[in-house]
């Protein structure tokens, strides 16, 4: 019964891609409650635009480019193998395919999921001055180049997998994805920062959050969303889904705690954009490792990611980066901290559990590996797009907000419904004005 | 006739409302407002980056009284809104050429 289903194992994932899928809205109200009334707007919509990109491309070839099996160079796989997820769902018989007691197509949910919020984390970098299409643009050929190719070099057998060449020296761990989403996004948020340069009055005029509750919210959400995430990377309805879930709650806690700390210490109060901040850098830094470390390993791993992304966040003001919402002190450094990490806390190959150095190595190997090809990566993709279709919106329409240049909308009513109808509207009330009169002189008559 | 501006701190208005019906004032209007005096603004901490919020939140009063009236309501709305802290707000009294009510259209002090 090698084709078996396993009832409970596909619950689980279902659930969980259901889950993961939820983050993307979460990372919308994070990342939109910290943007300016003028643009949230537009913050939200580069999380949905994602969605909506990534939700059609990834059937058509991310799976093939990530999973097929046929893998180019170990680099990515090819795209037309399963392109359309040809050979995917069923077989010849028009059986599901399963495997390991998980139908494919399932597990196709799950990791379309992934694809999505990975892209949708890099916008945070590129608040208020965007142009929407080339995001749009932007995501798609971002998730193609970047994404697919990292997620088949972990996970789908590359060269930074179990079957690549640093397996000689010690198995890689990313369990849910350190390299594959945040070492990615992160650089990838740091690259676009720096190409399309800073925002009008960067470092100068105020930029402070416009809505903490709606930051507060997303990353509750995000917490929640997370557990499909890590406990849904054990591909199973079992222990070890249950020690993810512990270790992710952990860390999490953790690094809140350790955020508030340097908070408290060095600007004299424990924020609520701290709290949610060091939710986010815990859940970060625990991805990588939720199946491979142990709850109480989880608390160091939690609290040192709190305490670095905090003092991170400060780094764009120095170097003169307009990071906007902090992609890069919160993913790339929780990211490449929870990677790393992993060489002394995996419990059973890490150095402080005797395994020697040899799982540290290899982490920083993947980590470096990572970053390097991100960078390259984007930098090509985002340096086309800005010769060709051009990043920036106009600096009066940013000046003025995002959300009315770029969508013709305003997050919020301020004066009660002022103006009148114009356009299509306008037409059809114009047109129901005389039955208006005809009313009035029907009633009179009936008087 | 004269009217009398306050710009009081928000959370002692209802007192300042309170004190000016028991004087026997019949209507004031209520506005929203954000400024700063001798207390200076407040600084907010985002991320660790800094910021010095100049306006602080206040609420301003108005208050059309006839000449007699005026030094009361202004010793009222003084006793009300005081807290003792910095920040408190200010008061001033400037006259008033006509005042005509809407709906009857009554003007002067028939109007207030």
């Amino acid at each position: 019964m090698e084709n078996a289903i396993d009832t409970g194992t596909t619950a689980w994932l279902l659930i969980s891609a259901s889950l993961v899928l939820l983050m993307t809205p979460g990372l919308a109200l994070f990342y939109g409650g910290m943007t300016r009334s003028k643009s949230v707007l537009n913050m939200m919509m580069m999380s949905y635009g994602a969605m909506g990109v990534i939700g059609v491309i990834y059937v058509l070839w991310g799976w093939s480019m990530s999973y097929s099996g046929d893998s180019i160079l170990g680099i990515f796989g090819n795209p037309f193998t399963h392109f359309g997820l040809k050979d995917t769902i069923t077989d010849a018989a028009g059986e599901y395919i399963v495997s390991d007691g998980l139908p494919t197509v399932v597990d196709v949910g799950f990791q379309v999921t992934f694809a999505i919020i990975t892209v949708a984390l890099i916008s945070g970098a590129i608040a208020d001055r965007a142009r929407f299409g080339t995001w749009m643009v932007f995501a798609g050929l971002w998730a193609t180049f970047a994404y697919f190719p990292m997620a088949h070099m972990v996970w789908g057998g590359g060269l930074l997998s179990g079957d690549g060449p640093f397996a000689s020296i010690a198995s890689p761990i990313d369990f849910a994805g350190g390299t594959v989403v945040h070492i990615n996004a992160g650089v990838a948020a740091l690259v676009l920062a720096l190409i399309l340069g800073v925002r009008k009055g960067f470092g100068k005029t105020p930029m402070r959050p416009h809505n903490l509750p709606l930051v507060m919210t997303g990353a509750g959400i995000l917490w929640f969303g997370w557990f499909g995430f890590n406990a849904g990377s054990a591909y199973a309805a079992d222990g070890g889904a249950g020690l993810a879930w512990v270790n992710t709650t952990t860390a999490t806690a953790a690094a809140m705690l350790g955020w508030l700390l340097v908070e408290k210490i060095r600007d004299g109060h424990a924020t609520s954009l701290g709290a949610a901040s060091g939710i986010v850098a815990g859940l970060v830094a625990v991805t990588p490792a939720a199946g491979d470390v142990s709850p109480v390993g989880a608390i160091p791993l939690g609290v040192i990611a709190g305490v670095l992304s905090a003092l991170a966040v400060g780094l764009k003001y120095r170097f003169g980066y307009d990071d906007s919402l902090d992609v890069v002190g919160v993913h790339l450094v929780a990211g490449l901290w929870g990677t790393v990490a992993l060489g002394f806390l995996a419990t059973g190959s890490g150095l402080f559990y005797g395994g020697g150095i040899s799982q540290l190595v290899v982490q920083i190997l993947i980590a470096l590996v990572a970053v390097i090809f991100s960078a390259v990566v984007t930098a090509i993709i985002a340096l086309i797009l800005k010769a060709t279709m051009g990043w920036r919106i106009d600096e009066d329409a940013e000046v003025a907000g995002i959300d009315q240049a770029v969508h013709a909308e305003s997050a919020y009513d301020y004066t009660g419904g002022t103006g009148r109808l114009t356009g299509v509207g306008a037409a059809r009330a114009e047109s129901s004005a005389p039955s208006l009169k005809d009313t009035d002189t029907s009633e009179e008559a009936r008087a | 006739m004269k009217l009398v501006t306050a710009v009081i701190k928000p959370h002692q208005l209802e007192e300042v409302k309170d004190a000016l019906q028991t004087y026997g004032i019949s209507g004031m209007t209520v506005s929203e407002a954000s400024g700063y005096g001798r207390q200076r603004g407040h600084s907010e901490v985002y991320r660790g980056a800094e910021y010095t919020v100049d306006f602080v939140p206040k609420v301003r009063v108005e208050v059309l009284v006839e000449d007699v009236d005026a030094g009361s309501v202004v010793d009222i709305i003084v006793k009300a809104a005081t807290t003792g802290r910095i920040g408190d707000g200010k008061v001033w009294v400037v006259p008033v050429e006509d005042v005509a009510r809407v709906r009857t259209g009554e003007r002067g002090v028939a109007a207030i």
